[in-house]
């Protein structure tokens, strides 16, 4: 088993993240643009690692919130506040729905909760296309800018990277503390946490809010990047394919949001030459990695390397056991 | 002098069926009571009442004399009472050493505190004196999924000391182990309680140990206790045979 966050782990994120900086210099303004929109979709990606892949909560809520994010940056941008302020709105707000989603997550689980959380994307999806007065409906909001002095792509690809970094190195920081073995708890045992002090409603709590205000950090730097947003790209097809990324990275791995969100991204570029089987071909692709490995990327990764540390044990171990 | 724990006519029932029909017992310091009783005679729905884990129909349930009835597991436990459970119950992929660490960090400091501590809320020490006193130190790093059901039972004990409990009730903890490991969980039992001065509570089947080690008996048949005592006086207790070996 993988550490939950291990130094390793975070190494990696760092150069990953370091990597898709410097990459940055050498592309079009088009994969500029790719590699802005994983760096966001891995930010969404880590909040719903954390609620499902380390809490245990089944979420079809996240596209919300990454809505949510990204409506309020861009109404509130539109009425003049600066960026920082927009960003810390929409954390605040998002922790708060998040926290408001968790409660009926103490009353069901899995498949129930799923339904739950698929309802509030709805719900979040129509008010953004219904509520003009709001939202602008269908219209959507444009013009909307990019903080001083990111304006350029490339500058903003690089805001967008230590955004990532910065919520990167505080999960790590969270997954090994305490709290990181608490949330594993409530997936593993929640009745056996229980027993053992841990307070299973707050830390259920604390799963859904703390995922949802990712996904609101992801959704704030989102709508900057694209400069218009409408309400399509927040719908349950999102929601869905965020739990994509999750799964196919591996849920419950530190690293798994970067894989995961990185196929999400490049699949579609590198399958573009099929146009429309695109979606078959990744469908199947998705279909035969849960058959064979559940796990996703990183537990087919972690099993390989078991299976050669294996081999590598019976080799070593040869030579004492002939005669 | 106030019991450590106190159940005053404490009722249980499910659709009609009275799993807990008015038991009243007290535990005082430093005892180790012994429940037993035939399946289904409704000891662990006993246990599940006593540690907020179900709420009883009726009755009060004391904690050093405050009425601590319906009061949720996480909070008991951090009021010092602590259990293992009839079945399996550790976390199985988090490393035995992480398994307890779990077990003690929610009693150490406040818990933004812990978020922004030591990633082992300081316990690694206490950890591995719980390891070596439970004869896991081998097995240390490995993930608790993967122990034998024995060693697991020894985990999931050594769990419950973890937080160093005033009171601990234990749900058949020989249950499954084999005799060498039972011997080892009865003289830590025993340290635990001449040294730390816990009170426990304890549901078995296993007469010998329940003999071996308890210093008092209840017996509890059909939801109610038929014998209370000293436990060779409960053993040969008439009531108790017939309720074992059926009208």
């Amino acid at each position: 088993m993988m550490a939950r966050a291990s130094a390793g782990g975070l190494v990696a994120a760092v150069l990953l993240v370091v990597l898709a900086g410097a990459l940055g210099f050498a592309l079009q303004p088009y994969g500029i643009y790719l590699l802005s929109l994983w760096a966001v979709y891995t930010i969404a990606a880590i909040g719903l690692n954390l609620t499902l892949g380390f809490a245990g909560q089944m979420s079809l809520a996240q596209a919300a919130f990454v809505g949510i994010g990204a409506y309020c940056t861009a109404l509130l941008d539109a009425r003049g506040i600066p960026f920082p302020a927009t960003l810390a709105i929409a954390v605040l707000l998002t922790f708060g729905v998040g926290w408001c989603v968790g409660y009926p997550a103490l009353r069901v689980q899995g498949h129930y909760l799923a339904f739950v959380t698929l309802g509030l994307t709805t719900l979040v999806y129509l008010v953004m296309r219904n509520e003009t007065w709001l939202t602008g409906g269908i219209g959507g909001v444009s013009n909307i800018a990019r903080p001083w002095p990111f304006a350029h792509n490339l500058a903003y690809l690089h805001l967008c990277l230590a955004a990532l970094l910065a919520v990167a190195a505080a999960m790590w920081w969270m997954l090994r503390s305490p709290w990181g073995r608490a949330f594993v708890a409530l997936r593993e045992n929640p009745v056996r946490a229980m027993s053992l002090g841990v307070d299973v409603r707050r830390y259920t709590l604390l799963a859904f809010a703390i995922g949802a205000a990712l996904g609101g950090i992801a959704g704030a730097f989102y709508a900057p990047l694209v400069q218009y947003i409408e309400p399509s790209p927040f719908a349950l097809g999102f929601s869905i394919n965020l739990l994509m990324m999750v799964v196919i990275g591996g849920a419950g791995y530190f690293l798994g949001p970067f894989l995961g969100a990185l196929v999400a991204v490049l699949l579609p570029e590198w399958l573009r030459f099929l146009q429309d089987e695109y979606l078959i071909i990744y469908a199947v692709a998705v279909i035969l990695l849960l058959l064979f490995c559940p796990t996703g990327l990183l537990g087919l990764a972690e099993r390989a390397l078991a299976r050669g540390r294996a081999r590598g044990t019976a080799k070593a171990a040869a030579p004492v056991a002939a005669p | 002098m106030t019991p450590v724990l106190e159940a005053r006519g404490l009722h249980k029932s499910f659709d009609g069926v009275h799993a807990v029909n008015g038991i009243s017992f007290a535990v005082h310091a430093g005892e180790i009571l012994g429940v037993i009783g035939p399946n289904g005679s409704g000891k662990s729905t006993l246990f599940n009442c006593l540690l907020g884990q179900l709420r009883p129909s009726a009755g009060t349930v004391l904690l050093d004399g405050t009425d601590v009835t319906g009061m949720r597991p996480c909070d008991l436990n951090r009021l010092g009472v602590s259990r293992t459970f009839q079945l399996l119950q550790v976390f199985p992929q988090l490393t035995v050493r992480e398994n307890l660490v779990l077990a003690g960090q929610e009693h150490v400091g406040t818990r933004i505190g812990r978020l922004f501590g030591r990633p082992d809320a300081g316990l690694t020490a206490a950890a591995e004196r719980m390891i070596a006193l439970f004869d896991l130190g081998h097995l240390a790093a490995a993930r608790a999924g993967g122990l034998s059901y024995g060693q697991q039972k020894l985990l999931d004990a050594a769990m419950a000391f973890m937080a160093g409990p005033r009171l601990v009730l234990l749900d058949e903890p020989a249950g499954g182990v084999n005799l060498t490991m039972l011997g080892n969980l009865r003289e830590r039992l025993r340290d635990m309680n001449r040294q730390a001065g816990a009170t426990f509570v304890v549901i078995e089947h296993n007469m010998d140990f329940v003999m071996s080690l308890c210093s008092r008996v209840i017996c509890i048949a059909e939801g109610a206790v038929i014998a209370d005592g000293p436990p060779d006086a409960v053993r040969n207790d008439p009531t108790v045979i017939e309720a074992y070996l059926g009208h």
